[in-house]
């Protein structure tokens, strides 16, 4: 009998750590270009729909960055939990409670037209993530509760508080019925970085604010360097004085008030009112994004951008060579599969193991 | 590995060109909310553009393209985006969530058609909106069901307390009220469009309360097997789903976009495109009824003049004496609803054993 162990290496390379996103791609182009020859596609024509035309026009680069804007939000704070040994698995129900809180100015007090109510809205979806997230920080912190699964649940209560709004106290009065809050006045809309050009709002710009501050709080301050050791020796962490319970709060508070402000900038932004088909699982995304990236918040742009490109071309795909988009997900998960396979191969080596053949028991 | 990209990059670019076909006369593009594959609402639609398609003198006249599976946020406004560059002449977008994104696009592309299947926004001139009288099969099926239920108690399986199927449960209320007025209806929300396992749970919970003829407003085919295995009746729903209860259901209310579609290319093409707002029933050919099976020849019959009197137009399932649910009176005797509170439909009539979400 074999076994397969993955073993860690004593030191990994640096070329190979270099070089692992390139091998991946090239792994993801073999392998789907094998899908696409066995379903009748031209696998050069397909490739160009997906990775090259997408970036041909400007406003198809303007998609990108919508698309890519929350997922970087969300992960580069989840990379401050994930480092700290906090496992946030909520970020898509912080999102939304980002997304109702930051509402409740244009939906509840319409009247109220300044251009103080974006900034206020702003901070409103930071605090509602940030609140949100500290239910299961505090779980964790009092009682010691798992915050995979408080975290997850609270996913799921808050979906569907905001399905019962949107459905019924916050339901546009003119909207026939149909759920959905009535659209936002001009003051609360999150404006275009260049309206001439694409719909890109400054949700991206957000984006790349919040990925450079946390790059360089982790890199550059105390508080990145009390995450890491945190992170991965709590017990070293306690020598040198950091406390525990107090970073649970931070990475949760940090990691909240970004998927917040993710969640009302698409509110105000991509969408301009708020409605129960909001959670289309940006919050989920973001993991994939946040290793991706290395749990580097730079990595991280760089990784949201390409997983949204992946969401882009699969679409230029569907439409001009016909793809399903089944196959188009299938393709995206191939991806992400070469890709964290050769991250994984880079710190770990494969090692067939013989074992004896079991015993039988004693009778 | 750079060059490889490069090289890579250039030789797509070659085949992409060399591969333009000889133009079509036109270029239709539907944009779904589920897959194709559902046997329910984005498939009855995909239905409708292939028989538009062949209708219309194949893939030298029309060109079709399609998305499936597109969420109903930011992501159909690029994907509608999209369609419209890649010189899409007219698009249908087919579900009620892609309004505003819809209505966005068209500003901005003025010489583009849309089509807004379930909504109500036509923003601007090149915005169309359609959808179909569903409920008229409703209200064939609830003869139906009152004739065939012994218990004289039905289950329905609805998916949002949306104004469309809150007309589908009236309309069946008021079809059964009309065989026998001692009619019950209990309804579970599955608050889902597409999920075999919550339907199945629903299609359960409904049997073990007594109904024993299971209705629905989600489009998997899955109550129809719960129903087939628990050996009592059931109708389909979008798409005529007797392949999968055989000796289950009854008949099935089937959305046949087709003819719309045809109708509308081929409006295109003639360049005699119009906005407009279309509600089409049976007498449209909009709502069909798949071929009435596994019942005894007095309700085939009834459920047969039920049907022909609403296609005639000589009858609207919402006319008056009609009572609301708390007892107060909404149409008088003879009074026939207006199409505005219709579509806009938020409350019960009589004798649905259910709270409505609100």
């Amino acid at each position: 009998m074999m076994r397969v162990e993955l073993v860690k290496r004593p030191q990994h390379s640096a070329l190979f750590s270099a070089l692992s996103p390139f091998i991946a791609l090239g792994l993801t182009l073999v392998a789907g270009a094998i899908m696409f020859s066995l379903l009748g596609k031209n696998p050069l024509e397909t490739f160009y729909y997906y990775f090259i035309d997408p970036l041909r026009e400007m406003w198809s680069l303007h998609e990108l960055a919508i698309k890519a804007a929350p997922l970087i939000l969300i992960a580069v704070g989840l990379s401050v939990c994930y480092l700290s040994n906090n496992w946030n698995i909520g970020a898509e129900g912080q999102f939304i409670i980002g997304a109702v809180a930051g509402s409740i100015l244009p939906v509840l007090f319409p009247q109220f037209q300044s251009w103080i109510v974006l900034p206020l809205m702003l901070l409103m979806g930071m605090a509602g993530g940030a609140a949100y997230a500290a239910i299961p920080a505090f779980l964790k912190v009092r009682f010691n509760t798992n915050e995979i699964l408080t975290s997850l649940m609270l996913v799921y209560v808050a979906q569907l508080f905001n399905d019962w709004l949107v459905r019924g106290i916050w339901r546009n009065p003119q909207g026939m019925s149909f759920p959905g809050t009535a659209p936002f006045h001009e003051y609360a809309i999150l404006p275009e970085i260049w309206p001439a050009a694409g719909r890109a709002n400054w949700g991206f710009v957000f984006a790349l604010v919040a990925a450079v501050a946390v790059w360089f709080m982790l890199s550059k301050m105390l508080r990145g360097f009390e995450v890491k050791v945190l992170g991965q020796s709590p017990r070293a962490g306690r020598f040198a004085g950091f406390s525990a319970p107090r970073m649970v709060f931070f990475a949760f508070l940090v990691s909240g008030a970004l998927a917040g402000l993710a969640g009302i900038s698409e509110v105000s932004g991509a969408i301009g009112h708020l409605n129960e088909k909001l959670s289309i699982g940006y919050g989920f995304t973001a993991i994939i994004v946040a290793f991706l990236g290395r749990l580097n918040p730079l990595g991280i742009v760089a990784a949201g951008l390409i997983l949204a490109l992946t969401y882009l071309g699969g679409e230029a795909a569907s439409i001009s060579v016909g793809l399903s988009d089944k196959v188009v997900r299938a393709f995206q998960g191939m991806l992400l599969f070469f890709v964290l396979g050769c991250d994984t191969l880079i710190h770990y080596k494969i090692r067939l193991v013989g074992t004896p053949l079991a015993k039988p028991a004693e009778a | 590995m750079r060059k490889t990209l490069l090289s890579l990059a250039a030789a797509a670019a070659a085949v992409a060109l060399g591969t333009v076909a000889a133009e079509a006369k036109v270029k239709a593009c539907f944009i779904y909310v589920g897959p194709i594959g559902d046997f329910g609402w984005s498939y009855q639609h995909h239905q409708g553009a292939l028989e538009a398609q062949k209708e219309l003198g194949g893939e030298e006249q029309v060109e079709l393209a399609y998305l499936e599976s597109v969420p109903e946020g930011a992501d159909a406004e690029r994907a509608l985006e999209r369609f419209a560059r890649s010189g899409c002449n007219i698009i249908f977008t087919t579900s009620f969530g892609y309004m505003d994104a819809t209505n966005k696009v068209a500003g901005k592309f003025a010489d583009v058609k849309f089509e807004h299947a379930t909504g109500y926004k036509r923003e601007h001139p090149n915005v169309a909106t359609y959808n179909s009288k569903f409920h008229e099969g409703r209200y064939v099926q609830g003869v139906i069901a009152a004739k065939m239920s012994k218990a004289g108690v039905a289950g329905y399986i609805a998916s949002f307390p949306i104004p469309e199927v809150v007309l589908g449960i009236n309309a069946f209320m008021l079809g059964a009220q009309s065989v026998n007025p001692d009619f019950k209806l209990k309804v579970v929300w599955a608050n889902t469009w597409f999920d075999p396992g919550k339907e199945a749970d629903a299609a359960k919970a409904l049997i073990d309360q007594g109904a024993d003829i299971i209705t629905q407003h989600t489009d998997s085919t899955a109550p129809m097997q719960v129903a087939a295995e628990r050996g009592i009746k059931a109708f389909g729903q979008a798409s005529d789903m007797i392949n999968f209860g055989k000796e289950t259901q009854l008949t099935s209310i089937v959305d046949n976009w087709g003819p719309y579609y045809v109708e509308r290319i081929k409006a295109v093409i003639d360049g005699t495109w119009k906005q407009q707002d279309v509600w089409g029933g049976m007498k449209e050919g909009h709502v069909v009824m798949a071929p009435y099976a596994n019942m005894p020849d007095d309700v085939k019959k009834a459920a047969e003049e039920t049907e022909a009197k609403i296609k005639s137009g000589a009858f609207n399932p919402y006319t008056g004496p009609i009572t609301k649910q708390d007892g107060t009176e909404w149409l008088k005797a003879g009074e026939v609803a207006d199409n505005g509170v219709l579509l806009g439909l938020n409350f019960y009539v009589k004798g649905v054993d259910d709270k409505l979400p609100q």
